[in-house]
């Protein structure tokens, strides 16, 4: 049976971090057996997730956890699509940790292999999870090893600060998943998922589940406002790491989001989809602006993951408002773009996450103002970030286009939507979405341009050396994915048709009406259709023959003299367009956004320094209030401590005295 | 859950109140006792008091289980750990008479009353279930209960972990004669912990000592956050 290969596969991954800690001195074991082996692991998930999207649901008891309380698995069209997710980037991206990990100094590389491998595994138990217990032991199994993942160098006080603000956050959502199947349970009477979907509660309780799950869910897919933790803690962390993090963990809280508000809740207030719609939308404008601004590359991809969780969230709300109407079949459109963006998502934001690990282990830079011309020492990752930053930047013919396109597509049906403010109101968003896109696009334009293009900024840059073989062939994989998803549109959404039955019992049919394997046409032909292979063609043909037209007319003739120096007779690369400088006008435009600190070198300063630091004011108005109040209300139970054993053995035994007493009486 | 159980005859329940009312002594003597050697010795005569209770509720009740639980009982409470703790006390080199916070008298009083309450609070449970002897429960709680007071009059903390350890002794106590044995994978987590939390005290303790020179946990208040 597949959920027995899963299971076991995952058990697999446990036994590779195993051996990983017991041989952690033998580098080459590690880094050149071991997660080559891991990653074949997960192609061989990702196939059997594959088959198992459409081979109905499967369930599995292990008899495992406490007596009488044992793991409920369940493999359903849901799962298996988020294991193939999970399957097809953590392929790419064991592969790259092999070679990036190798040149890893100190001893802790037997550790990284077992947390990471344990990080693997419980991401699919997460997903298999059919009861609240195993849901939540896996969870938190994947929250505490992603922890001392991103702790690894926790020596630096930074690090160690983004690791606790991570855990804090993630354990206040745990709280409160925890918190909403308790809600559903109360009225189903098990902590089985099979007891919660005959969940009959009342609106009331089954609001109060929603927004419980919409709150720890989306503390860990970093919604605003509980995203503080994402920007410090993906830079922190190794960058297979991040790329693990910011493309496949926040995926398993878009996973539990669907999970709860889909299939185990499944009558919809049609508000509950727009509180959704705002927050994704408040979550995708924020991070496309503040990802715009940002100087630290892995900082800005954070803010950009944010933002495209935000989409995803968007276009969960957009299915959910459809549904509430009964308009399945948009509902469909809209639920089909938001997986599809899922899959894409974690594929071109891994292989950016991937391609900073390079140029950071490369110069030991993250800075974009020191980095700059990377494509002549380093043309792999070059060349393989451009396909990232143009599928994240959302163009064609690559994945994130069509994932965004759809997600238009379906926002042009709700002038249908009977709801007289909603319909209205809906375009809105849709116009925000393409503002969204068109900050992305300038993010990655900004991002690849500063880190890869131009004059080295730093004289150490031309030193830095290519990926090596096994990292290239992990950015490889995953810019082949990015390449694939968008070229083949039809037959991703044929297999997303039985995720997407499955949530709302209607799926987005493609038949040879509205489209065919060359055309996508999501509703009618007539209506809007693309054809990513028509576009790649026309897009692969003009660009040959340029090529050929340069070379052949002008290259011949072309002679070499020194160029027009503008003036300036000395130029270095520090006189470039920096990233501060490129992004000015945004921080100009949004500057309601931010909050900013600059200090400007006066003219006559000898040792002249600019300083400009850009803050977010939520974590001023939020965070800092919260944190205040909690420190007030600890003062005052503060004369409870004495630091004495035998007083606070005292308390304990008096509790304990008061408790029996009371419980006789 | 319910199990065909023989009903133990008359004899043998004498022989349990009897074990029983042992275990509530040493709980005393233990209480009273002011050195660490003795202590110690108390506590392994305590673990023997548990184990020849459990083998006879095991052997009139007819549970195979309880064979097990015995014999873990025998091997840790009455042979691993008071060896650990004489191994540790020599490490230690603290052989020297326990201060006590409160004189042993008022101590003494004090667990009087608790024992009082104990069999006050245990006699709805002791209704209720089916146990073997009535006034077990009562027992067994004050036993817990007596280790508390004497994890709190304590003031080193080697007698502290002794009455750590005899807590749990109470604790089994109730299981075994209240409820016929908890769950094997209960009492076999039960047993790791202990096993677990007497390494961790021994690590303890020497961290203890090198900081503050001394095993007497007074010495911790100095280490309050402010």
């Amino acid at each position: 049976m597949l959920i027995h290969a899963l299971a076991f596969s995952a058990l697999i991954w446990l036994i590779i971090g195993g051996v990983g800690i017991f041989f952690a001195r033998d580098f080459i074991l590690i880094s050149n057996r071991l997660f080559p082996l891991s990653a074949l692991i997960s192609i061989f998930m990702a196939l059997l997730a594959l088959t198992a999207i459409a081979s109905g649901t499967q369930e599995l008891i292990l008899p495992i956890g406490l007596p009488n309380l044992p793991f409920h698995l369940r493999l359903d069209a849901l799962s298996s699509f988020f294991i193939f997710l999970l399957g097809a980037v953590s392929a790419g991206i064991s592969i790259y940790a092999a070679g990036y990990f190798r040149k890893a100094e100190g001893s802790a590389l037997g550790l990284q292999c077992l947390l990471y491998h344990i990080f693997l595994a419980s991401m699919v138990f997460v997903m298999l999870a059919n009861d609240a217990y195993a849901f939540m032991v896996a969870w938190e199994t994947m929250a505490l090893s992603s922890f001392f993942l991103v702790t690894a160098e926790h020596r630096h006080a930074e690090i160690r600060r983004a690791g606790y603000l991570y855990l804090l956050l993630a354990h206040i959502g745990a709280v409160a998943i925890l918190l909403s199947f308790g809600v559903m349970a109360g009225s189903a009477g098990d902590y089985t998922f099979d007891a919660m979907r005959g969940f009959n509660g009342g609106e009331f309780w089954g609001t109060v589940a929603f927004l419980l799950a919409l709150f720890g869910f989306g503390a860990k897919a970093g919604l605003l406002p509980l995203h503080v933790w994402l920007p410090e803690a993906h830079p922190a962390a190794p960058s297979p790491v991040s790329a693990m993090m910011s493309g496949v963990m926040l995926k398993t809280a878009i996973y539990g989001l669907l999970r709860v508000g889909f299939d185990l809740l499944q009558a919809h207030a049609w508000w509950w989809g727009l509180l959704l719609l705002l927050v994704g939308l408040a979550s995708a404008l924020f991070g496309a602006v503040f990802s715009a601004v940002q100087t630290d590359m892995k900082r800005l991809l954070a803010y950009s993951s944010i933002e495209n969780i935000g989409l995803i969230v968007l276009g969960m709300g957009l299915a959910m408002i459809f549904s509430a109407f009964g308009m399945n079949s948009f509902s469909a459109l809209a639920l089909t773009a938001t997986l599809y963006h899922c899959l894409n998502h974690a594929f071109f934001k891994s292989l950016l996450f991937l391609s900073t690990g390079s140029v950071l282990h490369a110069t030991g830079e993250r800075n974009l103002g020191k980095l700059g011309g990377l494509i002549h020492q380093m043309p792999w990752v070059a060349w393989l970030a451009l396909v990232g930053v143009l599928a994240s930047a959302g163009l064609p013919p690559l994945n994130g286009f069509v994932s965004e396109w759809l997600l238009l597509q379906s926002f042009l049906f709700t002038p249908d939507v009977p709801h007289g403010y909603l319909n209205m109101l809906l375009p809105v968003f849709a116009g925000a979405i393409a503002l969204i896109s068109a900050l992305a696009g300038f993010t990655m334009v900004k991002f690849f341009g500063i880190i890869f293009l131009g004059q080295p900024r730093e004289e150490k840059l031309a030193q830095a050396h290519d990926a090596s073989r096994l990292s290239r062939l992990g950015l490889l994989w995953l810019g082949a994915g990015c390449v694939l998803l968008g070229l083949l549109p039809n037959a991703i959404i044929a297999l997303l048709a039985p995720v997407v039955e499955s949530l709302i019992y209607s799926a987005l049919l493609l038949d040879t009406r509205t489209g065919n394997w060359m055309f996508l046409a999501p509703y009618s032909a007539e209506r809007a259709s693309y054809s990513p292979l028509i576009f790649f063609g026309g897009i692969a043909v003009l660009t040959l023959a340029a090529w050929h037209v340069v070379r052949r007319r002008y290259h011949d003739r072309a002679t070499r003299v020194p160029p027009w120096d503008c003036g300036f007779p000395m130029q270095t690369g520090r006189m470039q367009d920096t990233s501060e400088g490129y992004s000015q006008p945004i921080r100009r435009i949004f500057s309601p956004f931010f909050k900013r600190t600059r200090q400007h070198p006066s003219a006559f300063d000898t040792r002249p320094r600019y300083l400009s630091i850009v803050e977010d004011p939520l974590w001023y108005w939020l965070y800092l209030p919260i944190a205040w109040l909690v420190e007030r209300c600890t003062r005052v139970v503060d004369f409870l401590q004495h630091g004495r054993i035998a007083v606070y053995l005292t308390y304990s035994f008096a509790t304990l005295i008061i408790l029996l007493v009371l419980t006789r009486g | 859950m319910t199990l065909a159980l023989n009903i133990p005859d008359a004899f043998s329940i004498q022989v349990i109140n009897l074990c029983a009312a042992v275990m509530l002594l040493l709980g005393f003597a233990m209480l009273a006792q002011r050195r660490i050697l003795s202590l110690i010795n108390l506590f392994m005569m305590q673990g023997m008091a548990l184990f020849a209770s459990t083998l006879i509720v095991a052997y009139t009740t007819n549970q195979s289980h309880l064979y097990w639980s015995a014999a873990l009982t025998l091997t840790l409470k009455v042979i691993a750990l008071p060896w650990i703790l004489h191994r540790l006390i020599r490490k230690l080199s603290v052989k020297w008479d326990v201060e006590t916070i409160i004189n042993i008298p008022t101590t003494m009083l004090f667990g009087i009353a608790l024992v009082v309450v104990a069999f006050n609070v245990a006699q709805p449970i002791s209704q209720l279930s089916g146990a073997i002897t009535r006034a077990t429960i009562g027992i067994a709680l004050a036993c817990t209960l007596l280790s508390f007071l004497m994890m709190i009059t304590r003031s080193k903390a080697v007698p502290q972990v002794i009455a750590f350890l005899s807590m749990e002794n109470g604790l089994f106590f109730a299981a075994t004669s209240a409820t016929y044995g908890m769950p094997m994978v209960v009492e076999l987590g039960i047993a790791l912990d202990v096993m677990v939390g007497m390494v961790i005290f021994g690590v303890f303790f020497f961290q203890i000592r090198q900081q503050f020179d001394s095993l007497d946990i007074r010495q911790m208040e100095r280490i309050k956050e402010e």
